[in-house]
């Protein structure tokens, strides 16, 4: 490691950061939208009061659960475009697991959790078993099954699960209130959600970084032929990766629903997988940045909520920026990389 | 007969975009570059041409500037995979979130407004014999654009000394650079022109199939049908065009049975095309699965399927290419 690196590190990450200002700012000219008042009401809206700031920890919840599970496959270099379906399926298989409970208890939640789980995992070794036994590519697979989940909760909310009397874009019938997590005080956020994503974090990285497992993974995505030759079964252990994260993700979307909406939507997904993914490259597939963007990233949507009331804009700039800052990391990347070779060549 | 005619204007029509998209995509995949970002480039593509269309009047206008748009996605992608080395799905995808959310973002002052329209040609000849007129005689120009760019896509790929020169590159790269084709170059240009033709499908989605624009405007999603369909037809234009005039049938049949079953929202006809994708990769690629293999070989009269609908993909599809490393 060079003397000066974490000087360079932060040279680089300011480079992208300024990048993603500069083409933020060029982006929202065009919209008549004055660029730092935008950007002020984007960082107060996230982080203004106690109460937005426990939006942004419901927010920061599914994105971490959703991340750290992408980074399973990631290791694998296998691509899980198909977690948005996988938390629409946890969300389904949540609510239809609690459909006929009455009066909850702590019990009746985790065994909530655990069929989102199930339900996700389910979902994801569909994509997975395309992907190993029927050679279709996990982008299409994944991406195919997510619109055939988002067809399913909407078939659902409209047809079987449809609230008496009428049947809505608005969901299915409000699920028992004993069956909501518990909050933490007047905030939106529960510490059973927050416990969940951060016993996630520790075990993806314990998993990845301290088991033979992991090291496993890690052969089948860096050379697939070797792996088998050292008998390291790449399918199974695709099929696992595959499985561990759908399960990830089946928890983000049980979450949503014991948590946050208390009902199937046909939005419950909320973009979060997609989030997720930019999320996991821009962290460059490492763990410990994980936290720190989904954090921010969390603040940018939750911010952006205020721009239709405030502004009379979409509030799709949050992912715009999100975007913007994946796409800026990737190219400083390319730029540092292109002139550290020409440096060598020299 | 009246009827049959209808319907398959129809799908000429629905299917016109996916042609356009499809073949924009064979063409960079053909020069070995995978371009992820499809989709939202296409909706971004509607959106700059329905606001240019609208704020200049001329629907044709529109019409370059979404072709413009998509060149300018395709180049971004191309300088940062080709020059600057970073790994070409994980750019097309970032490109696909940002680009849509860019379209709903600026096309927000847009959302169903109403606005200029690409309209109808009538061909002389055609527009008064009977039958024929519905079909293609008084039709919306993309048909024609869409029907002509699969006849000069085949021509320019197969017969012509550039579409040679884009053939090497994504098939060997090594080898086409030491007869001295500049391949990083070639696959820049392969990846503009192929976002150029994706521009334009945009173009078509909101200027004549759907025109106008909203959230949602109604094109999400044929992005990443038409990324299947360019596997489907094995990387060949014609092929690739007859899948994606297979799926258009698929979106048209969908209103019809719409109509036989009232009960089922709209929304699960409009998922209808992905289920199918997912089961025609899984079909064209069942012939290298290892276990149909082995039955292939107990039974032979199973062979004589599998060859009739060979595909092989560019050799060189998503490999980088740096001259001075070699692939």
């Amino acid at each position: 490691m060079p003397r000066n690196f974490w000087l360079q590190q932060a040279i680089w990450i300011a480079a992208a950061l300024a990048l993603t200002l500069a083409l933020t700012v060029l982006v929202a000219l065009p919209s008549g939208a004055p660029p730092f008042a935008t950007l002020r009401i984007l960082l107060m809206g996230g982080l203004g009061s106690m109460s937005k700031f426990g939006q942004v920890l419901t927010v920061f919840v599914p994105l971490l659960l959703c991340s750290m599970g992408l980074l399973i496959p990631f290791t694998a270099r296998l691509w899980n475009i198909g977690i948005e379906g996988q938390i629409v399926l946890g969300a389904i298989f949540c609510t239809g697991a609690m459909m006929p409970v009455d009066q909850g208890g702590p019990a009746h939640i985790a065994l909530a959790l655990l069929a989102g789980m199930l339900g996700g995992a389910l979902w994801a070794l569909l994509a997975g078993l395309l992907k190993t036994h029927g050679r279709v590519h996990e982008i299409f697979s994944g991406l195919g099954l997510n619109f055939v989940a988002m067809g399913l909760a909407i078939w659902l909310i409209f047809g079987p699960w449809k609230r008496p009397g009428v049947a809505s874009m608005s969901g299915t019938e409000t699920l028992q209130p004993s069956l909501w997590l518990e909050r933490i005080g007047s905030l939106a956020a529960s510490w059973t959600a927050l416990g969940l994503a951060c016993a996630a974090l520790a075990l993806v990285a314990f998993l990845l970084v301290r088991t033979q497992w992991g090291l496993g993974l890690k052969a089948v995505g860096q050379n697939p032929k070797a792996a088998r030759l050292f008998d390291l079964s790449p399918r199974l252990r695709m099929l696992q990766a595959f499985a561990l994260c759908g399960a990830l993700g089946g928890l983000a979307g049980a979450v949503q629903v014991l948590g946050v909406y208390h009902r199937l939507l046909p939005s419950i997904s909320s973009g979060y997988g997609y989030t997720a993914l930019l999320i996991g490259m821009m962290s460059g597939f490492r763990i410990l940045p994980v936290p720190f963007i989904c954090f921010f990233f969390a603040v940018l949507n939750v911010g952006s909520i205020q721009l239709p009331l405030q502004l009379n804009l979409d509030s799709s700039l949050s992912g715009v920026i999100q975007g913007l800052l994946v796409l800026s990391v990737f190219v400083t990347q390319g730029l540092r990389a292109y002139l550290t070779r020409r440096r060598e060549e020299r | 007969m009246q009827e049959f005619a209808l319907i398959m204007a129809g799908i000429l029509l629905a299917g016109a975009p996916l042609v356009l998209a499809t073949l924009g995509e064979t063409i960079t995949e053909k020069a070995g570059v995978i371009n992820l970002s499809l989709d939202g480039t296409m909706l971004l593509a509607a959106m700059a041409s329905f606001a240019l269309a609208s704020a200049t009047g001329s629907a044709w206008t529109g019409a370059l500037g979404g072709m413009a748009v998509g060149a300018a996605v395709a180049s971004v992608l191309g300088l940062t995979n080709i020059y600057l080395g970073q790994s070409q799905l994980a750019v097309g995808f970032i490109l696909t979130l940002l680009t849509r959310d860019l379209a709903y973002f600026l096309g927000h002052s847009y959302s169903r407004q109403p606005g200029p329209s690409l309209g109808y040609w009538g061909i002389p000849g055609l527009s008064e014999t009977p039958l024929l007129d519905l079909l293609l005689g008084r039709q919306s120009p993309v048909v024609s654009i869409s029907l002509a760019a699969i006849a000069l896509c085949w021509w320019w790929m197969y017969k012509t000394n550039a579409g040679m020169r884009l053939r090497a590159v994504g098939e060997s790269p090594r080898a086409a650079f030491g007869r001295g084709i500049r391949v990083r170059l070639s696959r820049l240009m392969a990846c503009v022109a192929g976002g150029a033709l994706v521009g334009l499908a945009g173009a078509a989605y909101s200027l004549a199939v759907k025109p106008g624009w909203g959230r949602p405007q109604g094109c999400e999603g044929a992005g990443w049908i038409a990324l299947a369909i360019v596997i489907f037809g094995g990387w060949h234009p014609v092929r690739a065009a007859i899948g994606a005039y297979f799926f258009a049938a698929l979106q048209v049949s969908g209103i019809y049975l719409q109509d036989i079953f009232p009960s089922i929202p709209a929304q699960v006809f409009q998922v209808a095309p992905f289920p199918m994708m997912i089961v025609t990769l899984l079909a064209v690629n069942l012939g290298r699965v290892g276990f149909v293999q082995d039955l292939m070989r107990r039974y032979h009269f199973l062979k004589r399927f599998s060859g009739s609908w060979p595909i092989t993909a560019p050799a060189a599809l998503g490999q980088d290419f740096d001259p001075k490393k070699g692939l």
